[in-house]
């Protein structure tokens, strides 16, 4: 089965610093990918490139046979194609919960005022917030934010989802409540790329760990090996660094 | 009670045409400050977008422009460009004309600045997880930007509109007859009759002054509030 997603000798710099070098990776329909590294290992670069939030220097990422590129003139209709959620809760501060999820189907997609209010209510109602559409982000938890901007993109039925590191800004106590939802996705069985610093969650959701250092993908490979006995000493460094 | 107006000085409202031709002072200064407010709304607009840009070129010449209004009082540039540019440089340049120069040129760069401090304050994540979601440039700026920056904009640009329209009574300066020049003219006239005159007056004039800016200013409060 082709990939759904295909990376190929991606080179990404910022001035002199290589911030990646030479990274393939192809993922298929309903794989679920999770890319561990140590900090400033360019993984959330990479994330970036893969929906053209970052301009690349060389290589190709390729989503559904159409190159993705931030230069090309259908760049937007690509990106709806790939839902990403980022770090910070994002949502837009002036909309309301649920003017946040229906913004881009109305002015994307073009979609009924009514039809989008629907999904987008049955949707938080699966993430547990469909009580909230009516009041604005600032009154919201860390948490339930980012349950509201996964809702945001999935409302765009994407083909791939980017997960950038969606707990790290979370207090500890609402970091679970988030991932049970990019878990339920998983057993969906959609296609995902994760970044994370949880290793349970990796373990758990991952199809695949990819092991990302210094720019580059230093080992890739089941969960289950990753973990338990690492093939490079990088990796083995960095899993140590999670142990007490 | 009308010892009282007489003693404060207000009975020289009453006297001939002085009431309505305080009003039509307000009205010169009322004029001249909506005109150039409009206009620096425009053009700070565009300026600001422009210095958004951080473009080396741009950024040198606004610093240069915003530095001098900053520093020169606005009467200095009221008689530079209504005494110096006309006997300087032989334009026939009208008082009118020259407050309206002067005052677009301190307004707009006001503008400028407090539209380009509100859109760098939008934090990056917003436009990219806008362009996330699909939107084009145009869309993330109607969507998504402008809103949040007219919030923080408003509360900032009603001050500087207020501010605009009180000191356009530095006019009077450059012979414009506005509502303080009619103010004083009325109590020189009536030196004699009403000794009391100069209160009476200026109270008026401060209410009147009072009476243009309010409304602004609850215009201000009522569209933040329907903002938030």
């Amino acid at each position: 089965m082709d990939p759904i997603l295909k990376v190929e000798h991606l080179h990404k710099n910022f001035e002199d610093f290589k911030a990646l070098e030479d990274v393939n990776l192809s993922v298929q329909k309903g794989e679920v990918v999770v890319i561990v590294g140590p900090s400033g290992c360019g993984k959330s670069t990479f994330l970036r490139c893969l929906n053209g939030l970052e301009e690349i220097d060389d290589g190709k990422v390729i989503l559904d046979d159409k190159v993705i590129n931030p230069g090309n003139a259908n760049i937007t209709k690509e990106r709806q194609k790939i839902g990403m959620v980022f770090q910070s809760y994002d949502l837009f501060p002036h909309k309301t919960i649920l003017q946040n999820v229906i913004l881009a189907p109305l002015k994307v997609q073009k979609r009924d005022k009514e039809d989008a209010s629907k999904e987008a209510l049955e949707l938080l109602e699966r993430v547990g917030l469909s009580n909230k559409k009516d009041q604005y982000p600032r009154q919201l938890s860390g948490g339930q934010k980012q349950r509201v901007a996964i809702v945001r993109a999935l409302i765009m039925h994407p083909e791939i989802l980017l997960f950038d590191e969606v707990t790290a800004a979370l207090d500890p106590e609402m970091v679970r409540e988030v991932l049970e939802v990019v878990l339920s996705l998983a057993k969906e069985g959609r296609t995902m790329v994760i970044v994370t610093h949880e290793m349970a969650f990796a373990k758990a959701v991952a199809d695949r760990i990819i092991f990302m250092d210094g720019g580059r993908i230093i080992e890739e490979g089941k969960p289950e090996e990753f973990f338990e006995k690492p093939k490079t000493e990088r990796a083995m460094r960095f899993l140590e660094s999670f142990e007490y | 009670m009308s010892s009282f107006i007489t003693s404060m000085g207000f009975d020289v409202l009453f006297k001939g045409t002085n009431m309505i031709r305080l009003l039509q002072g307000l009205l010169v200064a009322l004029k001249i400050s909506l005109i150039s407010v409009v206009l620096s709304i425009v053009l700070g607009i565009i300026i600001g977008m422009l210095m958004s840009l951080k473009k080396p070129v741009i950024n040198v010449i606004s610093r240069i422009y915003l530095e001098i209004v900053r520093i020169m009082p606005q009467m200095v540039l009221l008689f530079i460009v209504y005494f110096g540019a006309t006997k300087a440089l032989g334009l026939n340049v009208s008082a009118t004309a020259a407050s309206l120069i002067v005052f677009t040129f301190w307004g707009s760069a006001e503008m400028a600045d407090l539209v380009r401090g509100s859109l760098i304050s939008i934090p990056v994540i917003q436009y990219e997880s806008s362009y996330a979601l699909g939107m084009t440039k145009l869309q993330t700026y109607l969507y998504v930007i402008i809103p949040q920056t007219v919030r923080r904009l408003l509360p900032l640009a009603i001050n500087l509109i207020t501010r605009m329209i009180k000191t356009t009574s530095l006019v009077m300066m450059i012979g414009i007859v506005e509502v303080l020049k009619v103010g004083q003219q009325i109590i020189e006239a009536n030196r004699k009759t009403s000794p009391n005159a100069a209160f009476g007056i200026f109270a008026t004039i401060f209410l009147l002054y009072f009476l243009a800016c309010w409304p602004i200013s609850l215009l201000s409060r009522y569209l933040e509030k329907k903002a938030a």
